[in-house]
């Protein structure tokens, strides 16, 4: 690493400074502009959000996001196949194994090849875990925002449970890179499975913690509800997708809808959904998402086929040409992949949709009218993460 | 210039100072991406719970700040962001880059848009490797700094070569 002067490095920041401007020419007549962020602990990364007031009240809201654009889709089109799941470990850094699944499985679909059973049952499982990583820790951020800190830390003690068995499973705490064109890389360790299930008794443990701490306080309802109600036609205009989409009612889970040959559709659990849309019913789903995850992971535990984990695969993976899409239902909402191939050893263009998008679109409708803070009410709600806005 | 700055401090009064700096870092956290969470299971979690090294988590701005940890990618967008809060420390400040890509861009080596280094921004003093690093990496480079704050010569700051946690 060279070490610059720190004339070098000035002369860097104040071109980029010039070259990033944004121009947000907020008519200032009536009310003040309030600029949240781009570091600013409600918004879960580097969102930053122009806000137009009027005393305490909002009139109008921008979001500005860009902060955390990797380029990633043309990244996609320089790497082969494999090395493309490393890659897209970090769009939505909470559930990292998510991530890699919907790719991995466009690339099966191109190539025809299914993976054994065996691999397909831990790939939901730990599909199931990493949801259950991210959504802990929303659970514990969100009690954080409206000003709980205690939550943060019991959510921060038992995720590290969850990463503690990722990480003996993969090898990885955050970033798994696990999975393979044709199956797994690696069969799960032995009495992983045991372990596995007690930390599912622990989490849903820390669920009843939650719903008495959290869900249950007076100051917490009385701030969540009826904030930020998004109804479900809107939701649904908007495109928004997952948790956020089932809190308004909206009975849709691609889990349960499209399983795209996970073992979803092989135990017994259910789509939860609330009929209320606001913040403290997207707080509700996400926290009954949990347990059903666990349900999902104790019954999958049970009934894990044996065999091998990994299909005939050939050891240059080419991908033949044609187009694929695989859209599967993350911790965050629908994230898809549309995969074209041009029969070369890497992707010829990747499009990606990541939920958080679509999710945050909705915030300049949903914060009209709030107070300041109800504002990070419903950022903590909505719930993005912005590697999966940006890319 | 007072006295302290212009390093003729004498040496007992040196180096108790030295030792009350060093267990007294404000760590202020500029979370980007990935490592922030890693970040947060080292400052805040229970398990690896910075505070017994006499770490201070949350100052209310960088203004209140002696120490700050750049931690995911930093986008070119981000970058006037970051030189500006780092102007607004009070010195003596220290610079931990936590991280691969804030290191030298890590998994984005060839993108347009990600930084390559965040040491072509700010001096950095520790650079923590890994993508992300685990916890315990981090805390280790924080101990490193200590020991660095702590054998400190006031005039001579900024002379040393920055510390690689391996």
């Amino acid at each position: 690493m060279t070490a610059l002067t720190e004339r070098q490095q000035l002369a860097y920041a104040n071109a980029q400074a010039a070259d990033g401007r944004v121009n947000l020419e907020f008519e200032t007549d009536e009310g003040m502009t309030l600029n949240m962020g781009p570091q600013h602990p409600a918004t879960h990364g580097t969102l930053r959000i122009v806000l137009k007031l009027d005393g305490e009240q909002v009139i109008s809201c921008e979001p500005i996001m860009g902060y955390m654009h990797r380029g990633y889709e043309k990244l996609v089109e320089v790497r082969t196949y494999p090395q493309v799941t490393t890659l897209v470990n970090r769009i939505d850094w909470l559930g990292s194994f998510a991530n890699e699944v919907p790719f991995i499985l466009a690339a099966e679909k191109l190539m025809d090849i299914e993976a054994p059973p065996r691999a397909q049952w831990i790939r939901t499982i730990l599909f199931e875990l990493s949801r259950i990583s991210n959504i802990s820790l929303f659970v514990g951020d969100m009690a954080l925002h409206i000003g709980a800190i205690s939550a943060a830390f019991y959510a921060f003690r038992d995720r590290e449970y969850v990463l503690n068995q990722i990480e003996a499973a993969t090898g990885g705490r955050f970033h798994p890179n696990f999975d393979r064109i044709g199956g797994l890389k690696d069969d799960l360790p032995k009495g992983w499975i045991a372990d596995t299930k007690a930390t599912m008794n622990k989490i849903r443990d820390f669920c009843d913690e939650m719903e008495t701490l959290v869900e249950g306080n007076e100051i917490f309802q009385t701030r969540t509800r009826g904030i930020g109600v998004i109804p479900a036609d809107v939701a649904l205009a908007y495109g928004m997708s997952g948790a956020n989409l089932r809190a308004s009612g909206v009975d849709w889970d691609l889990r349960r809808d499209e399983p795209v040959g996970l073992a979803w559709n092989e135990c017994d659990w259910n789509v939860i959904t609330h009929p209320d849309g606001d913040s403290f019913a997207r707080f509700w789903v996400r926290l009954q998402e949990i347990r059903e995850s666990t349900r999902i992971v104790d019954q999958l535990l049970d009934g894990l086929p044996a065999g091998p984990i990994m299909a005939k695969v050939p050891r240059i993976i080419k991908v033949p040409e044609g187009e694929a899409w695989v859209a599967t239902e993350n911790p965050l909402g629908e994230m898809g992949y549309y995969v074209v191939s041009k029969g070369g050893l890497g992707p010829f263009r990747v499009k990606i949709r990541t939920a958080s998008f679509n999710n945050i679109a909705v915030i300049p409708w949903v914060t009209r009218g709030v107070y300041v803070p109800d504002v990070v009410t419903i950022l903590a709600s909505l719930y993005f993460i912005l590697g999966d806005i940006d890319r | 210039m007072g006295l302290v700055e212009s390093g003729k401090l004498p040496k007992p009064l040196t180096s108790l100072l030295n030792t009350s700096r060093k267990y007294s870092l404000w760590i202020f956290q500029w979370g980007l991406a990935c490592c922030a969470i890693e970040m947060g299971a080292a400052l805040g979690a229970p398990r690896y719970d910075v505070m017994r090294l006499g770490v201070i988590p949350l100052p209310a701005s960088p203004r209140q700040a002696d120490l700050v940890c750049i931690s995911g990618t930093v986008t070119d967008k981000m970058v006037p962001a970051i030189r500006r809060l780092y102007d607004q420390m009070p010195d003596p400040k220290y610079v931990i880059s936590m991280g691969s890509c804030a290191n030298c861009g890590g998994p984005y080596w060839d993108s347009y848009s990600v930084t390559k280094g965040i040491d072509q921004v700010i001096p950095v003093d520790v650079y923590v490797p890994g993508c992300p690093p685990r916890p315990e990496a981090l805390l280790e480079g924080i101990v490193l700094l200590q020991e660095r704050i702590g054998k400190e010569d006031m005039a001579a700051r900024w002379k040393g070569d920055p510390i690689v946690v391996s």
